[in-house]
């Protein structure tokens, strides 16, 4: 029990914090669930991400293998709420509120000032999971070497093409099934 | 944004935003949204979008349940956020947690952490496209770029809670950004 309701403060706490989208509370999701508590391995964060990477809807959806993976169904369902409500009751009332204010000159000041806040937070996301899937010292430098390159690739075609983002995930595992036996 | 003339019913709503929450793959959920209610249901104009989507980024929160909220409150109030909401989630919280079980009980098995582990590359490298692409103009300019890396350094490096992050820099970005400044950041 003590277990789910420190689930809940944390996703809770994550859930009013994400300013930007999920992926800016990765870094301190990561810290809380890996380090802080110990919930789930290094390896374990990556992987249940990736997962997320390859459902529909929202990518944070997610989460909810975390309070599985902690608790069984009861985190799932804990963190699933505790990740979403606080957000969205905030959003429906700061929207009613944002609307108010229409045309304030501040508003745009949130918004051009929050913006570069919201990058560092989705680099050190990067950083965060980018330590344990790109270059993880644990792993020999052939494997590493192998990850890494397969972020570039992935990067790259996304860059340089429109092509659905979950096709170039799937064709990362299957590149994983072929290389990283 | 302007009202819709006629009243959309609360199981409509969740129809079309379980839709998206089901054939949104790969992530970029906008042009899910946009197609689908701009162009399909007619519900917001392109400006109402625009408007709604504004808000969604700045708010904490991710962008397509905060998106779901202030449409479905801007269709049917309350309920409407609610449904719009569990609409957009649910799909994929399902399809998440049969990935999940199927994870548990496959994790140890060295094939499948192959596989797991090219995924988790390959999410790294979506996670740096959708930064960049997001990011590269913020790189360029001084002012933004000392916010990147101080927000980077605190969080990512130092661990410095984000609480604390964000309660100290945020006023001040947003002070640095305050109406009347010359707009060198717009």
């Amino acid at each position: 029990m003590s277990k789910i309701i420190s689930l809940i403060n944390n996703f809770a706490m994550l859930s009013l914090l994400a300013v930007g989208g999920g992926t800016a509370v990765l870094p301190e999701m990561k810290h809380d669930v890996v380090d802080q508590h110990r919930w789930l391995t290094d390896t374990q964060f990556a992987e249940i991400y990736s997962l997320g990477q390859l459902a529909p809807g929202p990518n944070m959806t997610c989460v909810a293998l975390i309070g599985y993976e902690v608790s069984g169904v009861a985190g799932l369902v804990a963190v699933l709420a505790a990740f979403f409500f606080p957000a969205c009751l905030l959003c429906y009332f700061a929207s009613q509120m944002w609307d108010a204010a229409e045309g304030s000159p501040w508003r745009a000041a949130v918004q051009r000032g929050m913006a570069p806040v919201v990058v560092g937070l989705m680099l050190a996301g990067c950083y965060a999971l980018g330590k344990t899937a790109s270059y993880n010292p644990s792993r020999d430098w052939e494997f590493n070497l192998l990850t890494l390159g397969i972020g570039v690739v992935v990067a790259g075609v996304l860059g340089l093409t429109r092509i659905n983002p979950a096709l170039v995930i799937l064709a990362g595992g299957l590149a994983g099934y072929c290389l990283l036996g | 944004m302007s009202k819709p003339e006629i009243r959309v019913s609360l199981a409509r709503i969740f129809r079309v935003f379980a839709v998206i929450g089901v054939t949104s793959f790969g992530g970029g959920i906008v042009a899910y949204l946009r197609r689908a209610l701009v162009e399909e249901e007619k519900w917001l104009d392109e400006d109402g979008f625009m408007a709604a989507l504004e808000i969604s980024q700045t708010l904490p929160g991710l962008n397509a349940t905060n998106m779901s909220v202030i449409v479905g409150r801007k269709l049917r109030g309350p309920w409407g956020a609610v449904v719009a909401t569990l609409g957009m989630i649910l799909p994929g919280a399902l399809i998440v947690t049969a990935l999940g079980f199927a994870y548990a009980a496959l994790q140890h098995n060295p094939k499948v952490a192959s596989v797991l582990a090219g995924v988790a590359a390959a999410a790294v490298g979506l996670l740096v496209q959708v930064t960049i692409k997001i990011g590269w103009r913020h790189l360029l300019r001084p002012k933004d770029l000392a916010f990147v890396v101080a927000v980077f350094v605190l969080v990512g490096i130092l661990h410095v809670s984000l609480l604390v992050t964000l309660l100290t820099l945020a006023p001040i970005a947003v002070w640095l950004n305050r109406p009347g400044e010359p707009k060198e950041s717009a």
